[in-house]
């Protein structure tokens, strides 16, 4: 899940992270006021999830209140397009209106999950406001990074490794420490999977402070953190993802118009791949999981049909958990439920798959069967095609 | 011979009170898996599927001689479940519970050090030595012994490898589940190690997926070390970037870890690649020299 760049920075700033003072406007008249209250040059900045606000024209430099109105009237509502969002772009709802300080030298500070060494990793450079996969492709050398032993956490001498490696002044160690130690402290109680601070500023002014921020939290974790879950912004979800993650099913949308039903997130992508080698192409990734009921595959059913690009469904289940006649169950609801106005393809195997054939069989649909996996794309791709099989 | 487990293994369950764990234990047991007790805290004293239940590993390990354990418990305690095995010395544990948050496992892994427990998981099918016994949640009876050992990210798609791996003709040795999460035990070098020095096992079945760089290091090794033929697939070729494909660790990321990426260090290993999921017991066979109808 992501958030905000204002709401990452509140959420921060509450483990002792250093951020710009700002407030949030949604109109031109919110956003003067508070450079009002401010009384000093402010920054306007797009609230969207996406990197590169700045290079879209998201991210403005107010000398006054009435310049900042005027900013904010140009940036809410507009659709900002950058590197992240896609050419579709996104539409900007409110922007963040911050105090302008006055910048020294900007720095990176990230955190992720190193997979290889299943630690946290803290990673520095000086090479602020770049990204930090383009330094890794041109210049690995200047990433500093400290993995964090989980039982001791963040080691003040680790943050001060960092520290010194980007070459922050002596007398600032100590602000940079409390700041490494507070983003360490919020990764680990919020179940981040990654933080990353770009750029990370030496003000003028002798202060370390997080120009930007953002956070995501691991999907695994939320259960724990009914607080960071009312963060989500749902208008910057895809609505169908959401809706198939309520009911515990993983669904991603994709520009084709075979819409699939697997279980298994890996079978689930061989299958798009095997769509794809035989000339089609899938509407989405769903995996219905291994727990899944009668109930969840209905819904799978209806949020695939939701999709008016779906021309054919392909069925592709090897019961393990998933037991076959609990899918085959699931499909004759949904598909007397929902009215199939689509071909269906069918692919059974695994545990109790007789039972589900004779389910399917017994229900009278018109159901295309196939005997494996390539058959059942082949098949598919066919009916999206309209053409007989 | 196989790898991990075999006829004589003493399986636990842990988390056997649940409609899952309760659902496997029958399964395993019809199998033949040796399973000698279960494990839910505070439910010590009752029998699930005629299986004793104890309230910690270390009772049951003291009164059945265990020494694996599968563990079915939620996400939330998970992690902990598979610390209290290491902590009891089992040999194995295999965890097939999917959506433990990223940081317990982190935190896991530390505890985990030093101890010689191995882990297999956790968000995976488990283990299976086919005729021996069955650790997990996969569909026995697709399975036969033979002598291809299998690795796998994907369950699911395990099970499509041991398909067509019976339907040219040949049997399993072992096939392992080491699950889609980013942190995990068990990795393929680990299990193609295993594979290497099994004289049971003649050639290995590797499925990757998009995600993380496990791939390219098992294709170095695969290079470096092994002997016996290795064929591969990687799942996601179609995956569009930045967008996480059901396992927490299937993402590319940063424009890393795509199936182009992998497949190739694959292919400079010397390692045959199946070009779709449906091909992977006709390029075994064909790697093999075997005829296929």
């Amino acid at each position: 899940m992501n958030i905000h760049e204002y709401q990452a920075k509140a959420v921060l700033s509450r483990y002792g992270v250093a951020v710009p003072k700002g407030k949030v406007a949604n109109t031109p008249a919110e956003a003067e006021a508070i450079a009002g209250e401010f009384g000093t040059a402010v920054v306007v900045k797009a609230q969207i999830h996406a990197g590169g606000r700045g290079k879209g024209g998201g991210v403005k430099f107010a000398k006054t209140p009435e310049e900042a109105r005027e900013y904010a009237k140009q940036i809410i509502g507009m659709t900002l397009v950058t590197h992240q969002t896609g050419p579709q772009g996104k539409k900007v709802k409110r922007v963040l209106v911050e105090q302008a300080g006055r910048i020294k030298r900007e720095l990176y500070l990230g955190m992720v999950i190193d997979r290889g060494m299943s630690r946290v990793v803290m990673m520095a450079s000086t090479e602020g406001g770049m990204e930090i996969e383009t330094v890794a492709a041109k210049t690995p050398g200047k990433i500093l990074k400290e993995w964090i032993d989980p039982a001791v956490g963040l080691m003040p001498f680790q943050a001060r490794k960092l520290a010194f490696g980007l070459g922050i002044p002596g007398e600032l160690t100590g602000k940079a420490v409390k700041f490494m130690t507070g983003l360490y402290k919020a990764f680990v109680d919020t179940d981040c999977s990654l933080a990353e601070i770009n750029p990370l500023v030496l003000t003028e002014d002798g202060d370390i402070v997080a120009l930007d921020a953002k956070m995501n939290f691991d999907g695994n974790g939320l259960f724990r953190h009914k607080d960071l879950e009312a963060l989500r912004d749902l208008d910057e979800e895809d609505p169908t993802e959401t809706e198939a993650s309520g009911f515990g099913l993983s669904y991603i949308s994709l520009d084709g118009d075979i819409g699939c039903m697997v279980n298994g997130a890996g079978l689930a992508m061989a299958t798009m791949d095997m769509i794809k080698h035989c000339g089609g192409s899938p509407a989405n990734f769903l995996d219905v999981g291994g727990g899944a009921t009668a109930e969840a595959v209905t819904n799978a059913f209806r949020l695939i049909l939701s999709d008016p690009k779906v021309k054919a469904i392909l069925v592709n289940i090897f019961g393990g958990i998933m037991r076959c006649d609990v899918i085959a169950e699931g499909v004759v609801t949904a598909a007397k439920t929902l009215g199939l106005t689509v071909p269906l393809v069918v692919r059974l195997e695994g545990t109790n798959v007789e039972k589900g054939k004779e389910i399917l069989a017994a229900s009278k649909l018109n159901i295309i069967s196939a005997a494996d996996m390539g058959d059942a794309a082949k098949k598919a791709v066919l009916a999206a095609a309209g053409r007989a099989n | 011979m196989s790898i991990f487990i075999d006829k004589d293994t003493r399986v636990l369950v842990q988390g056997i009170t649940g409609s899952v764990g309760a659902f496997h234990t029958k399964q395993m047991l019809e199998y033949g898996t040796r399973i000698v007790g279960g494990v839910t805290p505070g439910k010590a004293g009752g029998k699930i599927e005629g299986v004793p239940v104890f309230d910690t590993v270390h009772d049951a390990v003291k009164a059945t001689g265990a020494n694996a354990s599968v563990v079915y418990v939620p996400p939330g305690f998970a992690a902990d479940a598979i610390c209290e095995a290491f902590d009891a010395g089992l040999d194995i544990v295999i965890c097939i519970t999917e959506g433990i948050p990223i940081l317990d496992m982190v935190k896991a892994k530390r505890f985990m050090e030093g101890k010689k427990t191995r882990l297999v998981g956790p968000n995976c099918p488990g283990v299976i030595t086919p005729g021996e016994c069955k650790i997990g949640i996969m569909p026995g009876y697709i399975h036969k012994p033979g002598t291809i050992g299998i690795v796998s990210k994907s369950g699911t798609l395990t099970y499509e490898a041991v398909h067509q791996v019976t339907a040219i003709g040949l049997g399993q040795s072992t096939c392992i589940g080491i699950g889609g999460d980013p942190v995990n035990g068990t990795n393929f070098i680990d299990v193609l190690s295993a594979f290497q020095a099994d004289p049971k096992t003649e050639a290995v079945i590797m499925i990757g997926e998009i995600g993380g760089t496990a791939e390219e290091e098992a294709a170095a090794f695969v290079k470096a070390k092994m002997t016996k033929p290795v064929v591969g697939f990687v799942a996601g070729q179609t995956a569009p970037k930045g967008k996480r494909m059901g396992h927490a660790g299937a993402i590319i990321s940063g424009g890393k870890g795509t199936a182009a990426e992998k497949i190739e260090a694959f292919r400079a290993a010397g390692i045959s690649v199946s070009e779709t999921p449906s091909d992977m017991g006709k390029t075994l066979a064909r790697r093999l020299g075997l005829k296929v109808k």
